[in-house]
């Protein structure tokens, strides 16, 4: 018998263009807690996915109690022992807890001596045992739909439960719960310890994985950093560690210079309580400021906000000392408030037409003669003088978007807006997806547009991104702004720290 | 910059995008050679003024698909609009007529029922929008509607007896019906299809259109009013149908209420056909008029074969389904 009841050695998967995971490892030790840390995009959740049989690895094996093991797909995994609770919570909230529990492995007895039908009474006793071994005195029967969002979640636990699993992926579990809540995980958490089950956690709070873990993994860029025990570990070194890379200069001098301040956020707070709640910041013109914050920080809900495609109860947004009313995205855009979207394919190109037509829908009122038809003349030049600018690298306009590279999607995107000649300009992850090289020209395009006097928001996971483009670093938590850090002084510690600064 | 193609490469890429399209054009030209009459002007006045109507109906209902939506109302809508301007248009002599109301003109009639269609459409555009019930359940609950309102009004009697003028005008024909002519209806479809082609192409309200088949929540953040666009395609559909009913009407001579039956899903088909994609944002005019017309040859197709009528749904189903599919496979394609 190996001391570890599960091992990964030398895993690689590569996406088209990326390397999420080269050669990284993991060996987990029955009955401990498990701590898995990186920045967003480190390969932590790859990683959890290769062990749960959601991707195949391209290199690599896994060892399960010492013996090499081929997982195939997650029913594979649960047989072997393996069970994880998703980020994201996929349950069916219209059936009962009973049958989430046993959802896809439904206790069988056969009817008539011959046909299988679902044993739904030993089912609920076995779902009802299951919850037990929980800590959760709820009826199987009643619908999964009913519970909270923490309840559901000790139901995926009762689940991997069910399944005898030797190893739980718990990946960021505590990200939408409350401290009592987070507390009752934790007792759970001991429990199955006890039973000798190896947990992964995978979070981004640093209190957190000192208080619960026993050993903790570090990964950076796919790599595999190192394992320590946790209690030989301090924040600053999980952070240095989890971020220390050299920045070699990949980002355009900047020529603008930020004058007045022009656009004010006071007291922005969300109608949803776990959203950004009492942000307050400002906006000079001609200035880039960053928007810096963990998955799960709000930011992007945030920035949708303001811009009207979610609610607010309270808070003022004016530009230039004039209150803007924004409801809906139309407003936004007749203020001179324009935002390019995290998701380029869900909320940003129109797929299927062509580069003109997403290049101009945004500001068609422009192009019209007669006060309704539309000049195509004028629409070409518009595609035309973008291609130009931002060299963009498409046939002709009447190509269909979906058939250009994403970098060259984000400019006709960027484009979209810049035909409205917006004051303020939120970009949501604008390079999220892109390859090195455009990634450089829309840094370019971006530093040029700071320069001609606008006023640019831009939110970014990337940490080196941030540092190098940025005028000003805002940072947010858990829907709360925890700090401004000077883009001179910025560096990814300081960032961390107020990025970690849970209440 | 595009490379220019001859029109032989043109030909052989349309071939091989709509090769349904084609394969029917064949057998067309196939029947025409072996059976008499195929090829005669009565023939061909006949699938004219069919096409027209259908054309009519198939644009309304166009929008609906390259938003992503249905139209189902489509057919009863159009036999409501020809049973009411049936009981509308009979001559004030009539016997067994239906309505104690003077004699009417049938421009004023047009007028009427055009509105009404206005209404039911823009109802079924408000259902969709503001109520947010998805397309296909919101316009099948109008159909059914629409069907019973049609009962109401005619308390399911066949109607006849129209004023004459009416019948000869939706009739009527440029030339000599026994050698080359051409309806009057062809002209009407033309005009519309002009009319549509300037919309989708020439105006913001057609280019919103094809955003929020490409991307519904794109175009809202783009700052498109989907709401106003979308009633505004339902609404222009309940006129298109509207009109139809009020020419089938004439064109028949008679009205009753099992008229219009099915005609939503030969509509979609015929769009569908026509290279209207079914996932969205994709479809032009004239790719709906050559829907149409495929549709509407591949039915006197069938009669001229001497195929049993009852058979005639077992082809038109399959070709549907074939055509779909084929539509289908080259979006997965590109994937």
């Amino acid at each position: 018998m190996s001391e570890f009841v599960l091992e990964m050695r030398g895993v690689c998967k590569s996406f088209p263009g990326v390397k999420a995971l080269d050669h990284a490892q993991l060996q987990l030790r029955p009955g401990t807690v498990h701590a898995l840390m990186g920045e967003n995009g480190a390969g932590k959740s790859t990683m959890m996915k290769c062990m749960f049989g959601i991707y195949s690895m391209d290199e690599g094996e896994i060892y399960i109690n010492g013996e090499k093991a081929d997982i195939k797909d997650p029913l594979d995994a649960l047989g072997k022992g393996i069970a994880m609770v998703h980020q994201e919570l996929q349950p069916i909230p219209a059936r009962t807890i009973g049958e989430n529990i046993y959802l896809g492995r439904y206790p069988l007895k056969k009817a008539l001596g011959f046909f299988p039908i679902v044993d739904h009474k030993k089912m609920y006793e076995d779902a009802a045992e299951v919850l037990k071994k929980v800590r959760m005195e709820f009826d199987p029967h009643q619908k999964l739909g009913e519970l909270s969002i923490s309840q559901m979640q000790s139901v995926e636990i009762a689940k991997a439960v069910s399944a005898n699993c030797r190893v739980l992926i718990l990946d960021e579990p505590t990200s939408s719960l409350t401290q009592n809540e987070v507390e009752a995980l934790f007792r759970i958490v001991e429990d199955l310890k006890k039973d000798g089950v190896a947990i992964v956690y995978i979070s981004h709070k640093m209190d957190e994985i000192l208080r619960i873990s026993d050993e903790v993994t570090i990964m950076r860029d796919g790599q595999y950093i190192g394992t320590w025990a946790a209690k030989e570990l301090t924040t600053d070194f999980i952070i240095t560690k989890m971020v220390g890379r050299e920045l070699t200069n990949l980002y355009p001098k900047r020529e603008n210079v930020p004058g007045d301040v022009v656009f004010e956020v006071e007291d922005f707070t969300s109608i949803n309580p776990k959203s950004f709640r009492h942000v307050s910041f400002n906006l000079r013109k001609g200035e880039i400021l960053g928007v810096a914050g963990l998955v799960g920080a709000q930011r992007t809900e945030l920035m949708e906000g303001i811009f009207g495609t979610r609610s607010h109860v309270s808070g003022k947004v004016s530009y230039q000392g004039k209150e803007l009313r924004i409801n809906r995205p139309k407003d936004a855009i007749d203020q001179g408030v324009a935002m390019l979207t995290e998701d380029r394919r869900a909320s940003g190109i129109m797929g299927v037409l062509s580069v003109a037509d997403n290049i101009s829908v945004a500001s068609l009122n422009q192009y019209v003669d007669y006060g309704i038809v539309l000049n195509s003349k004028k629409i070409d030049e518009l595609v035309e003088v973008n291609r130009k600018k931002m060299n963009i690298k498409t046939p002709s306009g009447k190509t269909q978007i979906q058939s250009l590279s994403g970098g060259n999607q984000q400019k006709v995107l960027i484009g979209r807006w810049l035909a409205n000649d917006p004051d303020v300009l939120i970009l949501d992850e604008p390079t999220r997806g892109i390859d090195v090289g455009a990634k450089y020209e829309i840094y370019c395009i971006i530093a040029d547009l700071a320069k001609a006097g606008k006023s640019v928001i831009m939110i970014s996971s990337e940490m080196g991104e941030l540092i190098g483009m940025s005028d000003r670093i805002m940072v947010m938590c858990d829907g709360r702004v925890t700090g401004f850090i000077d883009g001179k002084d910025a560096n990814q510690e300081n960032i961390m720290a107020l990025a970690t600064q849970f209440e | 910059m595009e490379k220019k193609e001859n029109f032989f490469q043109k030909a052989w890429k349309y071939a091989k995008a709509n090769p349904i399209v084609v394969m029917l054009v064949i057998v067309a030209i196939i029947v025409g050679i072996t059976k008499k009459n195929f090829f005669s002007w009565s023939n061909f006045g006949n699938l004219m003024s069919n096409t027209a109507v259908r054309f009519l109906i198939a644009l309304g209902v166009s929008g609906c698909l390259i938003t992503k939506g249905t139209d189902l109302s489509a057919g009863r809508q159009v036999g409501l609009a020809a049973c009411l301007a049936g009981i509308l248009i009979q001559r004030g002599d009539y016997a067994s007529r239906l309505t104690k109301l003077p004699q009417m003109n049938m421009f004023v009639v047009l007028l009427i029922v055009v509105a009404l269609g206005a209404v039911i459409g823009m109802v079924n555009g408000l259902i969709i929008t503001k109520l947010h019930v998805p397309p296909f359940i919101a316009t099948l609950g109008t159909q059914t509607i629409v069907y019973g309102m049609c009962l109401v009004a005619t308390d399911a009697q066949p109607i006849g007896g129209f004023q004459q003028g009416f019948v000869d005008l939706v009739n009527f024909k440029f030339g000599n019906t026994k050698s080359f002519h051409l309806p009057l209806l062809l002209f009407v479809a033309l005009l519309f299809g002009l009319y549509f082609w300037f919309l989708y192409n020439k105006t913001r309200h057609g280019k919103y259109m094809y955003a929020i088949g490409g991307n519904e929540v794109a175009a809202e953040v783009s700052g498109v009013n989907t709401t106003k666009t979308l009633v505004l395609i339902y609404t222009t559909a309940g006129i298109m149908y509207s009109i139809a009913g009020w020419i089938l009407a004439g064109k028949t001579g008679g009205a009753s209420t099992s008229m219009g039956m099915g005609y939503e899903l030969e509509a979609i088909a015929s769009c569908t056909i026509g290279g209207v994609s079914t996932t969205g944002g994709i479809g032009t005019v004239p790719g709906v008029l050559v829907g149409v017309l495929v549709f509407e040859l591949l039915k006197i197709v069938l009669q001229f074969l001497g195929v049993n009528p009852y058979y005639n749904y077992i082809v038109q189903g399959l070709v549907i389904v074939i055509a779909v599919a084929l539509d289908l496979r080259k979006y997965l394609k590109k994937k």
